[in-house]
This record gives structure tokens, C-alpha cells and sequence, in this order.
């Protein structure tokens, strides 16, 4: 079973989204995702200052097996994106709530975390998924 | 014989199994003013022996005559080793292998073909090749607007320079997918691009400019000016190249003060004979940061658990039989054959060889227009360099003066009054390194004859 934080907040499509304390929201991919995708080899990330809506494309990880697009949890603007992802994209495998987190945004309305799902909710789909 | 390898019987028992009563049946759902009906203009089949007479009858007919026709595809002499050893058994199969590191010895020679087309185009990355130059140039497009990440446009500047066939293939390729296309016009008396006409989009947001080398009409353009002006306002440039005159001009990568960013062109003037039109092959190469943004097949060197050097197909995740619908393109394969006859070509004839080819029929194309221009009625339509073609005009008819040419067993060229009209009675000309002084001469005689 993968390591699914409690604190955090999940999409259907494997990404996490954590509330930092200045109101801001750091994204990745789950720890479940990584092992799907095996050993990451390039990070697409969105550009700083684009105002991105919920559920659409913000970038793409590529495996040696695979190239999938993230999505962004929630609507807002991107504040930060993960520079050493561009030398280091394996820090995704080893790390994928630490050092493997993807780009911050600014959220338009915080309120709208509550429409993903928490660790539960999550482990549910992760477990009907492997089954 | 035939080829349907299912007796009538056959058929019955499938159409039974499946409850229906005849094949017709099986498309009844389709409107009728869809179907396509009888091809009523296809005659009737003929047996073999028949069939064997009348092509050598029609074969008989061909006359290949003095060719003076550039245009994109180019008659150079090709050694006889080339074809001799791509018709090999093991050569003649050599499509995209299926189970592709299996077959180490086909991903070597593409891999061997990237790297030559590499450092002739003097960029980094090269795919295994695309169908011709222009669906190259189309992909190049396509891969400009998804690299660019400082451009929101989707805008493209094209010159009216380029090949007309190219722009032709570009615009059904883009226009469904909200890609603009600017052609840009040309100098009409150096017959090339001038930096002027670009400067209204300087402030704008443009995503790549294309730049020929050399133009369609065989002039030389300035391709350094014009790579600085895209690049400092962050356009990509798209460089279009014709693969022998590069062995002697500067190659792409070194264009201006950063390089051309994507590089393409037809592959034909490297060891593929002029055959109706093709099959020919397209060539496409990049810098390094947009390799992932490149379509088609890519061979890496890599080695195994062993540490044994071999071949893979690399970068495969962005192809669609793994990333479906998004994938960087649909192209899925490379044009196997010609690839190998390139390599070898490139081979044989080394850089320097490569670079004699260019030179001789720089000098021959010179030499021609001398010829040419020398006989009352003709006059040299651009003032600037050229490489192995360039453009005459005459005063009178071009179509008249072409087919009184090809009675005397000459083409004389390419005209070029459906595409571009505004050059009057102009006529493409060229000279490759396969023309003798003869050859020359017998051209200006004809054409003293007929002006």
C-alpha cells in the first residue's frame, strides 16, 4: 500500500494538494502515482503567473514508460514552480511529498479544497483501483 | 491469380455465421449518395502477359531527355554502391521495426543517419526521418507552436519564398488546428526576403518565422539577419534547408548569434533517384531543449545490463501508441529505405564529397546562366547569389518556349507562372554537378534557336 498523508487533499487523478500556512496550496503527484508511472525522466511544469482553472492541464511527467498530464486541483494562479525537478525529476520518485512537490498556487478561492477528497476518500479509489 | 485468398464458399459460411445474406448486405446502413458506386473508369484487368506488353510498350515511350528541372528534387549522380547495398534482402525490409531491439542492425543505421543529419544541419537531435520535406516542414510548424512557451499566438510567418508545394502542405496540415499563417512577401529584384517586410511584426507575438535555404527560387537568403530578428523577439526559427547546398553554405546551427532552433528539409539530392515525385524523405533535426517536442521515431545508444553498447528507440513516450490522442504528433514510422540509401550516400561521399557535389553544381548553375542570359531574350530575373538554381525570364510564351526545348530532347526548367504569376514569363533553371559543359552549351544553342 502506498503512503497516503492524512494531512492532505487528493484529486481522482492522483494529485495532492496541501494549504500552506500563507494561504497558499503546494501540488504534486501521489506517492501511489509515482509508483505507476516508475522511474520519472522529465517534468513539464506550468509557467509562473498563469491563471489556471481547476482540472485543467498544468503539466506532464514522463517515465521511461509513460507521459501523463497533471492537472491542476484547484483554480488559481501559479506562484512557484519546483526548479530542481528540471536536473533532479527522480526527486518525484523518492520524494513525492517533499522535495518531488511540482508548483504553488495562489488559490482563487480556498474554499474550493473542500471539493477534493481527504486521505479516506483517496485510499478508496487507490484500493478499488488495485482491485 | 487471385489475391483474395476467400473461396465463395468461404464467404458463405462467414456471412451464415453472422446471419446475413451477402456482403452488400453488410454496408446497407451507409446512404446511397455516399457510397462511392463502380469505378467506371478503370478498365477491365488484363493478364500478366498483356499487361507486361503494354507497360514495356508504355516504358519505351519515356524519354528522359537533358534535365534542367530543380524545383525541390534534384538530379545528382549517385553512386552505384548506394542501391547495390540498400536492395540487400536485409536493407529492403528495413521499415520501423515492430520489435525494434531486435533488430539492432536497422537501429544502427538510423542511428548513424541521425547523427550525419545532425552534423550537417549543425544542431543536436535528429528524428529517424518523416515523409518528405514538406510534411517535415509541417511538423516543424506544429513543433514550433508547441516549444515556444513565450508565445501565446500560434502565429507563424511563412515567406512566399518557400516552396509553393511546402505552403500548400503546411496550410491543410495547421488550418484546422488554430495555427496562423503569414506569408510573407518577397524582394521582386533580389528574390529573397527582405527585412523590411518583417518589420511590422516586430512588437508582435509571433511564434517561429521559416527560413529557406536556399529559397525556391535558389536564392540565397540572409539568414543570419533574419534569425536575429526572430530570436530577439523570442521566435523560433524554422530553417528549410536543401541538404547539399548546406554542405557548403553555413549549416543552420550556426545561423546568427543563437542558431536555428528547428531545422528540415527534403532528403531526396542524398543518393534518391528523381522517380515521379518519390518516394522521397523528409529530415528533421533540433536543438537539444525541444528534443521531447520532436515527432517521429528517435534511435539512442545505449548499453545493456551487460554493458554492452547496442541501439534503442528512445523518447518514446511522447509517440502516440503511449500518449494516444496527445501525442507530439501522428507520424509513427520513418521512411526506412531511403534513410538507408542516404546514409549510405553520406557515407561514401564523406563531408568533403558532399561539398564538391555542392560546389560543382554551383559552378555549373553559373556557368548556365551565363550561357543563358547571353542569348537575346533572356534576361536573370534576381540580382542576388544563388546556389545550384535560378530564375530566367524570356520574351516570349514560357510554355512555348518549354515545349519547343523538349522537342529538341531538353527540360529546360520549372515554370513558374501559376505560382507566381507577378515574374511574367519566368522559368526555374538548374545546373547539379551530372551537367557536362555539352550539356550547357547544347541548352543556350536550343534556346538561340528558338527566341
Amino acid at each position: 500500500m502506498s503512503n497516503i498523508p492524512s494531512e492532505l487533499k487528493y484529486t481522482a487523478s492522483h494529485e495532492w494538494a496541501r494549504l500552506e500556512e500563507d494561504g497558499t496550496v503546494t501540488v504534486g503527484i501521489t506517492d501511489h502515482a509515482q509508483g505507476l508511472l516508475g522511474d520519472v525522466v522529465f517534468v513539464e511544469l506550468p509557467e509562473v503567473d498563469a491563471e489556471i482553472e481547476a482540472e485543467a492541464e498544468a503539466g506532464v511527467v514522463e517515465s521511461v514508460k509513460a507521459a501523463s498530464d497533471i492537472y491542476i486541483p484547484i483554480s488559481g494562479t501559479v506562484i512557484a514552480v519546483n526548479e530542481d525537478l528540471a536536473d533532479k525529476p527522480e526527486l518525484i520518485n523518492s520524494d513525492p511529498y517533499g522535495a518531488g512537490w511540482m508548483f504553488k498556487i495562489q488559490p482563487l478561492d480556498e474554499e474550493d479544497l473542500n471539493e477534493l477528497m481527504d486521505a479516506e476518500g483517496y485510499t478508496e479509489q487507490v484500493v478499488s483501483e488495485e482491485h | 491469380m487471385p489475391f483474395i485468398p476467400h473461396t465463395k464458399a468461404d464467404v458463405e459460411a462467414m456471412l451464415a455465421a453472422i446471419g446475413v445474406k451477402s456482403i452488400e448486405d453488410l454496408f446497407a446502413e451507409i446512404p446511397a449518395n455516399l457510397r462511392a458506386g463502380a469505378l467506371s473508369k478503370i478498365p477491365s484487368g488484363l493478364t500478366e502477359m498483356e499487361l507486361t506488353r503494354f507497360m514495356q510498350k508504355r516504358a519505351a515511350e519515356n524519354d528522359q531527355g537533358l534535365c534542367f528541372i530543380g524545383a525541390g528534387a534534384y538530379e545528382h549522380h549517385i553512386p552505384a554502391a548506394v542501391w547495390d547495398i540498400t536492395s540487400r534482402g536485409e536493407f529492403m525490409t528495413a521499415y520501423t521495426p515492430y520489435q525494434a531491439e531486435a533488430s539492432q542492425g536497422t537501429l544502427q543505421l538510423i542511428y548513424e543517419f541521425q547523427s550525419m543529419i545532425a552534423s550537417l544541419t549543425g544542431m543536436q537531435a535528429s528524428n529517424a526521418s518523416l515523409y518528405d520535406g514538406a510534411s517535415a516542414l509541417a511538423e516543424a510548424v506544429l513543433m514550433a507552436v508547441r516549444a515556444n512557451k513565450h508565445s501565446k499566438a500560434r502565429r507563424i510567418l511563412m515567406p512566399q519564398t518557400v516552396h509553393p508545394a511546402y505552403r500548400e502542405v503546411v496550410n491543410a496540415v495547421v488550418r484546422t488546428q488554430q495555427i496562423e499563417i503569414i506569408e510573407i512577401p518577397f524582394d521582386q529584384k533580389r528574390g529573397n526576403i527582405n527585412l523590411a517586410s518583417l518589420e511590422r511584426f516586430t512588437k508582435e507575438d509571433i511564434t517561429a518565422l521559416v527560413i529557406p535555404q536556399p529559397n525556391f527560387f535558389g536564392v540565397l537568403e540572409e539568414v543570419d539577419v533574419l534569425t536575429d530578428w526572430a530570436q530577439q523577439k523570442n521566435a523560433l526559427v524554422i530553417a528549410v534547408v536543401n541538404p547539399t547546398a548546406i554542405a557548403l553554405l553555413k549549416e543552420p546551427g550556426q545561423w546568427g548569434k543563437q542558431g536555428a532552433d528547428i531545422v528540415c528539409g527534403e532528403g531526396q539530392p542524398l543518393g534518391v533517384p528523381l522517380a515521379s515525385g518519390g518516394p522521397y524523405f523528409g529530415f528533421l533535426t533540433c536543438k537539444q531543449e525541444y528534443v521531447r517536442q520532436m515527432p517521429g521515431r528517435i534511435v539512442g545508444r545505449t548499453v545493456d545490463l551487460e554493458g554492452k553498447p547496442g541501439f534503442a528507440l528512445t523518447l518514446q513516450a511522447r509517440e502516440q501508441h503511449i500518449r494516444r490522442s496527445k501525442a507530439t504528433s501522428n507520424i509513427c514510422t520513418n521512411q526506412g529505405l531511403l534513410v538507408t540509401a542516404a546514409t549510405i550516400y553520406m557515407s561514401l561521399l564523406g563531408p568533403e564529397g558532399l561539398r564538391r557535389v555542392a560546389a560543382a553544381s554551383h559552378a555549373n548553375t553559373r556557368t548556365l546562366i551565363e550561357k543563358l542570359t547571353a542569348v537575346k531574350g533572356v534576361e536573370l530575373v534576381f540580382d542576388q547569389p544563388c546556389f545550384h538554381e535560378t530564375v530566367i525570364r524570356f520574351n516570349k510564351p514560357v510554355h512555348e518556349v518549354l515545349t519547343a526545348l523538349d522537342k529538341a530532347g531538353i527540360q529546360g526548367g520549372y515554370a513558374l507562372n501559376n505560382d507566381y504569376p507577378e515574374l511574367g514569363e519566368a522559368l526555374l533553371v538548374c545546373a547539379t554537378e551530372t551537367k557536362h559543359q555539352d550539356d550547357l552549351t547544347a541548352y543556350q544553342q536550343q534556346l538561340q534557336k528558338i527566341l
